[in-house]
């Protein structure tokens, strides 16, 4: 059955298994591999998406729940100021090593600036624990959510 | 019931030996295209087109380690352009034309220091050749930068890019004479430079071997052997096959696969995840005969009993350790452990391969080492070693794990069954966990003896490891020479092997990563019946500056000079003063360690509150040698690699083995390091010593973990004397 989505603003339509997790989906049916498959659990966050405001494992959500949803991916992610904003902290940082999780640490990062643009080192901790970076560039994480955060809220000032 | 040896052929008929034509064109959409029109190459690594782009090829696996960034910046710095021209290119695996391409042993930077500024300065040689024939000048009148030649005398310049054709053509120059810049103009080498592909992986674009996707790309998933080194006795595919976008079943019982027999079935499809799913159709039995008896338990209680007796096996003496025992004011006596451990890399174990019409064989692989993936394949599959081609791909962390070759023997043995069609195996995170060739437990009995003055005079260790005749298994071994002992007139370390089925490997900063818990651990209880502190102790036996040869002859010696110079840079940078603790819950340890030719020394602040352990800040004093060449990309190794070695000292679970089979399933069980787990703080010092340069994937991580251990002893009094280390 055919189910339609919203992937990065655009109207997306796939004919597969409606229980097939939207990780597959986004990267076998509509070649977006930008999206990472670390875990398959929900314990590692390398896939995370953002689906209708809120961070999301792409790999724990069947297709069926994303039907009509709006999802931004890394690919897409910016597109929003807060997305942009993150990216360029991440890039001004160098917070890669690898680079594996680190599109999953963004679409984290990106969700809790969205509902939250000027969290706590605690938040922050908290709000980004879901994301593991196997490599350790949690340093240089931090340090980019506080650039990005500033970033958003001298923009909005 | 199929037979194993039937039903690799059954399969081919009936799935795909009619399938559509495909394209063995199949390029990853990844794949760079190099910069413009007809580039004039200078060497194997250069080449410069019309619009004075310079593309540098990076010849080394990009494991995250920075060597993308960090090799093609001594190439820039010799041919001396700016680096806002310059383009990098993964180059293809080719030892003959490259020179050596693996990721491992830190050894990219020591291996490349020298070779890869000469080919830069080739390169420039070449340029500055054609600018002086075109000129009539002489070379020496001429000077260059930022990517062209001046000739000061006339006023005259040119761009590398006009000069790059006739440059070509320009005899190749002795790269061994040719003139070097020296280190005090050095414009890139030593600057930060922000990763290559840091663009690329925010932007979420395709890098990784498991984004390789060449056209027509088919998927496999494997049901493995649940017991490594069992065998495939028999298996049922009939309803597998009738799952939707399965269309292969093949068995993987080719060969040995380097030190372990990794028997599986795969099967391949249309879909990772539709072949993944149809797994559990699949009826297969396995020969685990003479395997289920190994177990985490087992070992242990072999290993207690071993303690008692014996070594087996002498790794160094020296003078009489019992009778310096015997005679020492006072004997300190401890048993030290640790346990296996896999990987854990976050992109899991993956390949992607095209067996073409003609029997040549193309992978896309996440490989630390391709060369010796290469050989490998060669000898399990029986085929030609240059009928291959090996793209590598970027890879989401290595750690040693990529260095073996079993993910891409398997892969191309499932290539070989669906020729025409490139085909990916994935495996999931329990695949990946339970099918590792795991960092090996151990364990040693420590003894050690010191004099009336306070000084270390006699050691004994009893080193419990895993091996066969005499052998310990990759890995698994710890150097005869291991510090401080040839310091020492009285020494003896001893072996004795336990068998496993488990096929071992290097993690991380092998053996050092246990080594150095053990021996710094253990240095720390010394020092404390010593009435002193550990650097204190350290300096005391390092004593004057000379070097111990290592007992391996690949490995350097062991410099006491270049390691008192960073015990001491340490304890500085902390404010060390060897007083105890006096604030209950508070910590302070220290650790040193020389391996991966680099010396250095860490301090940890902690603090235990509620049975829990924080790591508040440590300072890492390093000695690298003469140059730091990317400022940005060493801290963040060395951030890295303490944070990774707080990991495996206090947050990594032991990789459980029950009757034979590896019992771990995810991150639930074996949890990795979290961002709520960080230090506040990773200080980093520099001890420059006039020595090559060397690297630093490595030898930052071993000192932290004893560090730790010695922190916890000093905040609560306990001595925690195995890993991982938890207050029960």
């Amino acid at each position: 059955m055919a189910i339609s989505l919203t992937v990065n603003r655009k109207p997306r339509t796939v004919d597969v298994e409606a229980d097939k997790p939207l990780l597959w989906v986004l990267r076998e049916d509509l070649n977006m591999p930008g999206t990472k498959f670390g875990c398959g659990a929900g314990l590692c966050g390398a896939c995370t998406v953002i689906l209708n405001g809120e961070a999301v494992r792409s790999c724990q959500t069947p297709l069926a729940d994303a039907a009509g949803k709006d999802i931004v991916t890394i690919e897409g992610v910016t597109a929003s100021p807060v997305g942009a904003k993150v990216v360029e902290a991440w890039t001004n940082l160098d917070v890669p090593q690898c680079g594996y999780c680190q599109a999953g640490q963004i679409m984290s990062a990106t969700a809790m600036l969205t509902a939250n643009p000027k969290p706590s080192a605690d938040e922050v901790t908290a709000g980004m624990a879901g994301n593991i970076c196997r490599c350790a560039t949690y340093l240089r994480i931090q340090k980019a959510i506080a650039e990005a955060s500033k970033a958003i809220s001298g923009a909005a000032a | 019931m199929n037979a194993v040896s039937v039903s690799r052929r059954s399969f081919l008929a009936a799935s795909l030996a009619g399938g559509a034509a495909l394209t063995f064109e199949a390029k990853l959409a990844f794949a760079a295209a190099p910069g413009a029109a007809a580039p004039a190459m200078l060497g194997v690594f250069v080449s410069i087109a019309p619009d004075n782009t310079v593309t540098i090829l990076a010849k080394n696996p990009e494991i995250g380690q920075g060597v993308k960034t960090m090799l093609p910046m001594l190439i820039a710095e010799e041919l001396d352009v700016a680096w806002s021209q310059v383009k990098i290119q993964q180059a293809d695996d080719n030892a003959d034309k490259y020179g050596p391409q693996f990721a491992g042993g830190s050894m990219t930077t020591p291996l490349n220091w020298l070779p890869a500024r000469q080919a830069g300065a080739g390169a420039r040689a070449m340029l500055v050749a054609a600018a002086a024939q075109q000129w009539g000048v002489p070379v020496a009148s001429l000077t260059t930068a930022d990517g062209k030649v001046m000739h000061a005398a006339s006023g005259r310049s040119v761009t590398y890019a006009a000069l790059a054709p006739v440059a070509a053509k320009m005899p190749a120059p002795d790269l061994e004479k040719v003139a070097l810049k020296d280190p005090k103009s050095f414009k890139i080498i030593g600057k930060s430079r922000p990763g290559v592909d840091t663009p690329a992986i925010v932007r979420g674009e395709p890098l990784f071997g498991i984004d390789a996707h060449p056209a027509g790309m088919l998927y496999a998933a494997m049901v493995k052997c649940p017991v490594i080194s069992g065998t495939l006795k028999s298996f049922d595919d009939a309803a597998v096959r009738k799952e939707k976008g399965v269309l292969a079943v093949v068995p993987i019982t080719d060969g040995e696969i380097p030190a372990g027999k990794h028997n599986a079935v795969a099967i391949v499809g249309d879909s990772w995840w539709r072949v993944h799913k149809a797994r559990e159709k699949l009826a297969v039995q396995w020969d685990t005969a003479g395997f289920d008896g190994y177990s985490t338990e087992g070992y242990a209680a072999q290993a207690k009993a071993l303690l008692g007796a014996a070594p087996a096996k002498d790794l160094f003496k020296a003078g009489n350790a019992d009778a310096a025992l015997a005679k020492a004011a006072k004997v300190v006596s401890a048993d030290y452990a640790y346990p296996f451990l896999a990987h854990a890399t976050l992109e899991p174990q993956n390949c992607t391969a095209l067996w073409h019409s003609d029997g040549k064989l193309e992978f896309w692989a996440p490989t630390q080492d391709p060369a010796t993936a290469r050989g490998d394949i060669a000898k399990v599959l029986g085929i030609d070693p240059a009928s291959m081609t090996i793209h590598m791909t970027r890879i989401g962390g290595g750690f040693g794990r990529r260095l073996m070759s079993d993910f891409m023997i398997q892969t191309a043995c499932i290539a070989k069954a669906v020729p025409g069609r490139p085909v990916k195996l994935l495996y999931d995170r329990t695949d990946d966990l339970r099918n590792d060739y795991f960092r090996p437990g151990g364990w040693h009995r420590m003894t050690a003896g010191v004099d009336a003055s306070g000084a270390l005079v006699a050691l004994k260790d009893h080193f419990i490891t895993f091996g066969e005749n005499g052998k310990p298994m990759r890995a698994a071994g710890m150097l005869a020479s291991e510090f401080p002992g040839p310091a020492l007139a009285d020494v003896h370390y001893g072996m004795s092997l336990l068998k496993t089925n488990l096929t071992t490997g290097w993690l991380r900063a092998p053996t050092s990563n246990a080594v150095a818990f053990v021996f710094q651990g253990f240095l720390d209880e010394v020092a404390e019946a010593a009435g002193t502190d550990l650097p204190s102790l350290m300096i005391k036996t390092l004593g004057a500056p000379r070097s111990f040869p290592s007992s391996d002859p690949d490995e350097p010696a062991f410099n006491t000079g270049r390691a008192r110079g960073v015990v001491e840079a340490v304890c500085k940078f902390a404010g060390w003063t060897g007083k105890r603790s006096t604030t209950p819950g508070k910590g302070r340890g220290f650790g040193f360690y020389f391996s991966h030719r680099g010396y250095f020394a860490e301090v940890v602040d902690l603090t235990v509150a509620d049975g829990q352990i924080t790591i508040d800040k440590v300072w890492v004093a390093g000695d690298i040698g003469s140059q730091v060449i990317n400022p940005m990309g060493a801290e963040h190794q060395m951030q890295g690699a303490v944070i990774d070695g707080i990991a495996q000292a206090m947050v990594w679970q032991p990789t459980e083995q029950k009757a034979g089979a590896i019992t771990t399933e995810n991150f639930g069980d074996f949890p990795l390091i979290r961002i709520n787990q960080t230090p506040g703080e990773v200080a980093i010092t520099w001890v420059v010593t006039d020595n090559p340069p060397t690297g630093l994937g490595e030898p930052t991580l071993p000192p932290v973990i004893p560090a730790i251990a010695n922190a916890i002893k000093d905040a609560t009094g306990k001595r925690l004397r195995s890993l991982p280390l938890t207050l029960a």
